[in-house]
């Protein structure tokens, strides 16, 4: 199905499956542990051996001798794989970095062999006697030093031309701005952190290999899997089914299949693969350190003139820069712009996407400067951005956002939160030793269109089967597509069957960008409809004015029951979603206000989140409860990354340093204080049949400007190095002793 | 983690024989901490001598007033005990700071005592560590030392002793008794129970090898208002980048202990004595010498204004 037109009326705007608060349908098998994650497909692999994966001990060099013969001795272990003796392996098109390391080492903790045992004990015990001899050697591991020389970057709408981005004459305007601001933020390297580490079981069947994994974008997966073993698609096979979270770490093929796959090859047994937590801060992939110029000069009635958004990362050779100023383009008005990036080569692991890339750190600096200019001006956060609001690219006037309700969730948020309580001037509430104070921030993040295909079933016994190799990383879209086949068939969604994430399913857009749930259930829609036109086909109904309710399907004063259309033999519907044109006549983007409110402790600079709140302007909301626990985990997680998460580097061996759970602190309850959620009722006609946009990344978009803006109106103290830790305004807070 | 072979000791003296009379054998309790660390290879014991059997789970009055609290009395239950919340209320408070619930359901009274650093570079085996290896240098000076030590730390090693448990303890002068292979009982006050890391690093404690825990004694309750004051970026399930554990009297006088600032709950008692003066007058006296890096400088001004906090509400 192409999409190239604004869609019209259809079975989805029916709107009594869809948009309803549906709990999740594998919620049972979840919290009962019967979904099986990657390293539990007991049922389909009998008695797998265990595969360790050993890490580089150090960053930058080349492993001068490697000897497993102390590792093959020990007890229980059946094959030890390096690449010496991998045979030859390509590199995929997603990792810039090649996932098994040796000779040369790329970076601290790359994977350098596999040790396979009987257990799990004895692989990892033995994985502690390879005798591994480097040299190292220098390494770039210092974003500051290797900024002064780097390359301007492509990245994000501007694609990959690496130039500046202009709109009128920056300087000029900037300088004769009457007032204005120059700011320079940080923000330091995170990691995903998530629940369920990198994990792989794999089993060879002649010369195919199956792989259940946990990955958020199977066709990618597979694709790079089988190049990097140098094998055809059609002899790969990966399978995805549940995923203990992800954030970006998992969109591409990481070590942990390519090594249970070389693992299982040599040791002739299936073998299963988890990559111990210390590991994964280093060999896997991370969100980019940034560091964000901002400039923006406005006229005296808040009107801005000029806007200057630069930013600098660092990244492994041939990798890319973390996009942090590319939101600028399109967030705030302004006849003057100018956005660059820039990029370090660094030997650093690997930078890569993390929730919400770019527009994460970016929106950190960029809400922060925003509260800057606010005050500057002596207006209030929330009437400067209304007055800033853009209805058009401003780089292309007569290019109109999809739908944009900025100002909306701006004006409903302030009234909900109580901001007309808040005070303007810094450091001037208090609540016993607390200092309290509230900051607003723009939330924003574009939608992106992705081709998404699946295959919808209507067996003879009338029950409907939904099979796409779309992912479920913990974010509902098991129940969404469910509710969406539902809708389209007239059956409740509990009585549909989804099966996802198994590269012999039609190809999804998978889980990423916060683009997963739109175009998978547009393409799910898709789909319905050409199984919609079979059933009318067999029931002899025309198929244009069909309709399918409550298990029937109606066509005039003719009825028929879905479950007799089955009964003929299996009816099947496939089909894929396409765009063309409509994200080139129109932004689509999505559209959010963030608001906080903080106590500083007077004495000692703790930071407590008190209370949360988020707007969002998304398009149509598929399913509001999962919806809601996408945009909470995402402040839950915007929370984090302003107040404690920071992969702290060690510029002398080019490592993260505290790579293991309770060194890298991310949120926990006690740290997150009531939050609630408004969803504007939308519908983007531009966007898909669904009319549905992405939620998943918009609730992060501008939470960590909000929570310093927070800090600051409480302390009066402005903290422009995240993550904002008590020791950064700790000797500006009042005198206490 | 290397093999290790494992027994179930009847009586404290055979575990601590068990213990002295072999090389690599450790004692295992709650093994909270001991079970991660063999995890990644920093301990690695080729014995484990479990003590559960052991009894010393109970908490009784002693005859002088105080309390003799069992080496396994676990830390959930010590926290709860009615007499050590009414009487010891700062050592409660010092417990639930810590770690997690399923944690102190596991973790014991000694060993909890005698948990080991939490510096990365001690946890990370590619890195130098005279702690971890003896003679191997030490990565975390000059490297990423935010968490670490700021005084009573040496050129060999600048982590930090991460408990809260102790640091209540030391404001309480707690007796840790011991028993050895010979079957001879000491009792070690608390003061002299951690070491200075000095040349020696890889010592924690002055315990001998197989020396048992079978007790920690509390002197008769102190009065007084009780408070621990962890400060932290998480509001749980963090290490103190400083704490604060303080008996305050009426009078203003009291006593007060640091943790997370060197390798040892940190107490000086000239320095409490300045406690009517203010928090300022204390950590200027209980912190001279001290000797911090660019990334924990802070800890100083920390240390301060987290006291001036406790003395605060102490007047409420």
């Amino acid at each position: 199905m192409k999409f190239d037109t604004p869609a019209g009326a259809n079975p989805i705007d029916t709107m009594t499956v869809v948009g309803r608060p549906h709990t999740r349908i594998d919620g049972p098998l979840k919290v009962t542990g019967l979904a099986p994650y990657a390293y539990e497909h007991h049922k389909e692999v009998e008695s797998p051996a265990y595969g360790y994966v050993v890490g580089s001990a150090i960053a930058k060099g080349r492993i001068t001798n490697l000897d497993t013969s102390a590792a093959k001795a020990a007890p229980g272990v059946i094959a030890v794989v390096t690449a010496e003796d991998a045979g030859k392996l390509g590199k995929g098109n997603f990792n810039t970095v090649k996932l098994l390391g040796g000779p040369e080492v790329d970076h601290y903790h790359q994977a350098i062999a596999i040790v396979v045992a009987e257990t799990f004990e004895q692989a990892r015990a033995a994985a502690g006697l390879l005798k591994v001899d480097y040299a190292r050697a220098k390494g770039r591991f210092d974003l500051t030093e290797g900024l002064k020389t780097a390359k301007l970057a492509g990245g994000g709408d501007s694609g990959n031309e690496a130039k500046e981005d202009r709109v009128g004459d920056f300087e000029k305007a900037f300088g004769e701005a009457p007032v204005k601001i120059d700011v320079e933020y940080t923000t330091p390297d995170h990691s995903h952190a998530m629940m369920e580490p990198f994990a792989s079981m794999a089993v060879w069947e002649g010369d195919s290999v199956k792989v259940w994994t946990s990955n958020q974008m199977i066709a990618w997966g597979h694709g790079d899997l089988a190049k990097t073993l140098g094998m055809p698609k059609e002899k790969v096979r990966l399978m995805s089914p549940y995923v203990g979270g992800g954030f970006g770490g998992k969109l591409f093929l990481r070590t942990d299949a390519v090594m249970a796959a070389l693992g299982a090859r040599a040791a002739k047994r299936p073998v299963k693969v988890a990559l111990a937590r210390p590991m994964m801060a280093n060999n896997a992939t991370h969100r980019p350190a940034t560091h964000q110029r901002i400039r923006i000069g406005a006229t005296k009635d808040g009107t801005i003139t000029a806007i200057a958004h630069e930013s600098g990362s660092g990244d492994q050779p041939g990798g890319s820069p973390e996009i942090a100023a590319a939101q600028t383009k399109l967030l705030y008005a302004g006849s003057n712009r100018l956005i660059a990036m820039r990029l370090a080569e660094l030997d650093l692991p690997e930078g890569n996407a993390m929730r919400a890339p770019g527009e994460a750190p970016g929106m950190m600096a960029l809400e922060a400067a925003m509260d800057e200019m606010a005050e500057k001006l002596g207006m209030d956060p929330v009437a400067f951005r209304i007055k800033n609001d853009t209805q058009v690219d401003p780089a292309k006037p007569d290019r109109k956002f999809s739908q944009r309700q900025l100002v909306r969730c701006l004006e409903t948020g302030a009234e909900k939160f109580g901001w007309s309580k808040r005070q303007a001037k810094p450091g001037s509430v208090r609540d016993g030793k607390w200092l309290v104070g509230m900051g607003v921030a723009s939330a924003f993040r574009n939608h992106m269109n992705m081709t998404s295909g699946a295959r919808v079933r209507l067996g003879s016994d009338g029950i409907v089967t939904v099979e796409t190799d779309m992912t479920d990383i913990g974010t509902g879209s098991y129940t969404i597509i469910a509710q969406t086949a539902g809708e389209m068939l007239g059956v409740p969604a509990e009585q549909v069957v989804v099966k996802l994430g198994d590269s012999s399913f039609p190809v999804s857009a998978g889980s990423g960008g916060q683009f997963g749930a739109a175009n998978a259930t547009a393409g799910v829609y898709a789909a319905c409809v050409k199984l919609r036109e079979a059933v009318a086909q067999r029931l002899g109904y025309n198929s244009a004015d069909v309709t399918f309710k409550e298990g029937k399907v109606t066509s005039g004063n003719r009825s028929a029951s879905l479950k007799d259309a089955g009964r003929g033999g299996e009816l099947v519907g496939e089909d894929k979603i396409e765009f063309a044109g409509l994200d080139k006549a129109y932004q689509i983007s999505t559209f959010g206000a963030h608001f906080v409110e903080v106590g500083v402790d007077s004495y000692t600079g703790v930071v407590r989140v008190r209370r949360m709140l988020a707007v969002c302007a998304a398009g149509r909301i598929i399913n509001p409860v999962s919806a809601r626990s996408q945009v909470i985990g995402a402040m839950t997680m915007g929370v984090g990354s302003t107040l404690m998460e920071e992969l702290a580097v060690d510029k002398r061996f080019g490592m993260f340093v505290n790579h293991d759970l309770a060194s890298y602190e991310v949120p926990v309850h006690a740290d997150i204080p009531h939050q609630d959620v408004i969803f504007l009722d939308e519908a983007d006609d531009k966007a898909n049949p669904m009319k549905a946009k992405g939620i998943g990344e918009l609730g992060l978009c501008g939470v960590g400007g909000a929570v310093a803006n927070a800090i600051y109106n409480a302390t009066g103290v402005r903290v422009r190095d995240y993550p904002i830790t008590l020791e950064k305004h700790l000797e500006k807070l009042p005198e206490v002793a | 983690m290397k093999a290790f072979t494992y027994e179930r000791a009847k009586d404290p003296v055979a575990a601590a024989r068990a213990v002295a009379g072999r090389s690599g054998a450790k004692f295992i309790a709650g093994g909270t901490n001991l079970l991660d660390l063999m995890k990644i290879e920093v301990e690695t014991p080729t014995h484990l001598v479990d003590v559960q059997d052991l009894g010393f789970d109970k908490i009784e009055a002693t005859k002088d007033g105080g309390l003799r609290i069992g080496a396994l009395v676990t830390n959930t239950d010590l926290a709860a005990d009615e007499r050590v919340r009414r009487d010891y209320a700062v050592l409660t408070r010092a417990i639930v700071a810590g770690a997690s619930g399923q944690l102190r359901n596991k973790a014991s009274t000694a060993g909890n005592l005698l948990q080991r650093t939490r510096c990365s570079y001690f946890y990370d085996t590619n890195m130098a560590c005279n702690k971890r290896k003896p003679g191997s240098g030490c990565a975390a000076i000059g490297g990423y030392s935010r968490q670490l030590g700021i005084i009573g730390v040496s050129d060999q090693c600048i982590a930090t002793f991460p408990g809260d448990m102790a640091v209540a303890m030391r404001v309480l002068d707690a007796v840790i008794e011991t028993i050895d292979a010979e079957g001879q009982r000491r009792s070690i006050p608390i003061a002299d129970f951690h070491r200075l890391w000095g040349d020696k690093p890889e010592q924690d404690t002055v315990l001998k090898p197989g020396e048992l825990i079978t007790a920690v004694t509390l002197p008769r309750p102190l009065g007084g208002k009780h408070f621990y004051e962890k400060v932290r970026d998480r509001a749980s399930y963090a290490y103190a980048l400083v704490s604060v554990a303080a008996v305050i009297q009426d009078d203003g006088t009291g006593r007060v202990a640091f943790g997370g600032v060197a390798p040892r709950p940190w107490r000086v008692e000239e320095a409490e004595a300045l406690l009517p003066k203010g928090a300022a007058a204390v950590t200027a006296r209980a912190f001279q010498g001290a000797t911090p890096t660019k990334d924990n400088a802070f800890k100083l001004p920390l240390a301060t204004r987290a006291l001036a906090s406790v003395l605060a509400e102490a007047k409420g």
